[in-house]
């Protein structure tokens, strides 16, 4: 965090400044600070309830810090804002509503506008442009309430790249999706970034799945933020020190787990089905 | 075939003034419960919808005390209870939405009670309960035909403006709030759509049936195309099939025994519904999406017996 204060924020797409957050009297987010350069790829990192999603809404401009401050590509929030794209974690569809994935991906280019959309060629390109970045031609005319987890995650990457943002904001993209999606998801993301330009903040509760593509790690625990490389962060001091007592960062076979102590499991780091194995032996 | 006319269109059909006006007005309110309906089904308001009719039914009991016309009652009540159920339903899930809405219907539904028994012991006026609860076609006033008809195309107008924002709120409240839009204000002014079809379909079909022609031509309608306004077109389409239907019918009906009589609208309008929507559900399904479905399926059988192998090796 200090590293990033010093070198200020020009050319900046995103500065978080002494960002505090209040629900009621609970303090949410603390002294949150960092930027994120173009085309870096971020993972905010963190277990249930560290405060991941409450971040995306302040910079989305949905929630006003009670203290700090929020600026993208050097100005500060406001929401609709067309630089930043917005991916959600997951729409509920039924599965016979009555919407295409092409027209879902439309809506990101013009759903806020009053009145009914009226097909013309260039925006029938943009959508087709889009929905090839993100390999989903195939089932452009398929209704989206039927396309699996992965599908849709695809689309609503799409929709959010429609308006040309400089930096994409994505919320738990990653959990309901089987590995094999989950990892198509992630190439698909980093190559948005690296090709486009375009920042992105992923937010993850589980960072195994991002080792090999982050650029920097946000790492979010009780409130307190670290930011760096994976290897500066994901650190016993350092995550110690957010948590606020002693974690142990064990690295098995590529992947990293965070154990509490007290033989206590943050499992938050851990999906429960994959890693039965290595938790028992964590805790013993 | 003279004949076969005859028993289809009963005499006096198409030079009946009261005909007349049915059919405009069917159609206008089976247009608007139709496209509003598309929604309704897509945001999973149904409930909502039903109780709208309900609070309305309370409003046209008062409209009787004081000898206004229906209409007016319909309208306000609806409007006025339904403002109410989307301020306190704010902030909760569907779950504590329902519950909101649930606690307000029961409350509306018994000063209703009340205000139907003042109706039939203090008013000279006969056959209120019937008219609201399951709605009077073809007594219909004929000074009020063109406030149905502007009421109606404001309505219709109104949801078309609310078109993109509302499609982007209903999929996804933060997305769309993400995108600027005015969340609260869209669901608000849908929710005003939403009374105004009802109220406008409560004097065709009733208070207690308005459901049906609200909910019942859009499930359908969803059932047969995967486009949003091919959906609303479908809708109501269906509404107004069913509703002429139903009104040919029971002007029909009238040389049914007991002779002299006439079976209710409600009656056939809604059968008609149901008809319909049960011909959708077993409908053949077109080749090309049985083929795309199973297709999906296989994948992600693939996909999950994938994960199972990457699993068991690691
Ligand atoms: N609108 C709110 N009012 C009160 N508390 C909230 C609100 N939103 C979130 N919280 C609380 O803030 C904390 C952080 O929530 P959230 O940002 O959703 O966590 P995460 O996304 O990391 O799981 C949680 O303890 C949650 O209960
Ligand atoms: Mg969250």
């Amino acid at each position: 965090m200090m590293e990033i204060t010093q070198r200020g924020s020009h050319g900046d797409v995103l500065t978080l400044k002494d960002v505090h957050v209040q629900f009621h009297n609970r303090l949410v987010l603390q002294h949150i600070e960092f930027a994120i350069q173009p085309g870096e790829f971020v993972g905010l990192i963190g277990p249930n309830g560290a405060g991941k999603t409450t971040l995306l809404k302040v910079i989305l401009g949905l929630l006003t810090p009670n203290r700090g401050s929020v600026t993208v590509d050097g100005l500060p929030v406001k929401h609709g804002n067309p630089l930043v794209g917005y991916v959600p974690q997951k729409i509920h569809l039924e599965p016979d509503t009555p919407l295409r994935a092409r027209d879902l991906v439309a809506l990101g280019l013009d759903g806020h506008r009053w009145g009914i959309p009226l097909p013309s060629r260039s925006r029938r390109e943009k959508v087709d442009e889009v929905l090839r970045a993100v390999d989903a031609l195939d089932f452009a005319d398929a209704p989206v309430g039927r396309l699996s987890g992965g599908e849709q995650q695809r689309l609503l990457i799409a929709q959010a790249l429609l308006t040309q943002p400089k930096l994409l904001l994505l919320d738990e993209p990653l959990s309901n999706l089987d590995i094999r999606s989950a990892h198509e998801v992630v190439r698909l993301v980093s190559s948005i970034a690296q090709n486009q330009g375009i920042a992105v903040l992923l937010v993850a509760h589980d960072m195994n799945p991002l080792l090999g593509v982050m650029d920097k790690i946000v790492y979010l625990a009780a409130g307190n933020a670290a930011i760096g490389t994976v290897d500066e962060v994901v650190q016993n001091e350092v995550l110690s020190r957010l948590y606020g007592y002693d974690v142990e960062v064990i690295r098995v076979r590529g992947r990293i787990l965070v154990v509490g102590g007290n033989n206590e499991v943050s499992t938050d780091l851990l999906q429960p089905t994959q890693h039965l194995d290595s938790m028992g032996g964590a805790t013993d | 075939m003279k004949k076969l006319l005859h028993v289809l269109f009963a005499p006096g059909f198409f030079t009946n003034a009261s005909v007349g006006h049915a059919v405009l007005v069917g159609a206008v309110v089976a247009i608007i419960s139709g496209v509003v309906g598309v929604f309704v089904v897509i945001r999973g308001q149904s409930y909502l919808g039903h109780a709208l009719g309900d609070f309305g039914a309370t409003g046209a009991s008062a409209t009787f005390l004081f000898g206004l016309a229906t209409l007016w009652g319909f309208l306000g009540a609806g409007v006025i209870s339904g403002a109410g159920s989307d301020v306190l339903g704010h902030g909760h899930r569907r779950r504590g939405r329902d519950v909101t809405t649930g606690v307000i219907h029961a409350l509306v539904m018994g000063i209703g009670a009340l205000l139907l028994y003042f109706d039939t012991t203090m008013t000279n006026v006969t056959g209120a309960p019937e008219t609201i609860l399951f709605g009077s076609i073809f007594v219909f006033d004929p000074s009020l035909v063109p406030v149905v008809v502007v009421l109606g195309v404001l309505t219709l107008l109104f949801l078309l403006i609310l078109y993109r924002p509302l499609l982007l709120s209903s999929l996804d409240a933060d997305l769309a709030k993400a995108r600027g839009i005015p969340v609260r204000w869209v669901s608000f002014f849908f929710m005003c759509c939403m009374a105004m079809a009802v109220a406008q379909s409560s004097l065709v079909i009733g208070a207690l049936l308005s459901t049906a022609l609200l909910i019942g031509p859009a499930a359908t309608a969803v059932r047969l195309t995967k486009r949003t306004s091919l959906a609303m077109v479908w809708s109501a389409t269906i509404g107004i099939a069913a509703t002429w239907l139903g009104i040919l019918l029971a002007y029909d009906s009238y040389d049914w025994p007991p002779v002299g009589r006439g079976w209710p609208v409600s009656f056939f309008v809604t059968s008609l519904i149901l008809l319909f929507y049960l011909v959708s559900r077993f409908r053949l399904r077109h080749p090309l999406t049985v083929a795309r479905e199973t297709q999906t399926e296989s994948r992600r059988k693939e996909a999950i017996r994938h994960e199972y192998s990457v699993e068991r090796h690691s």
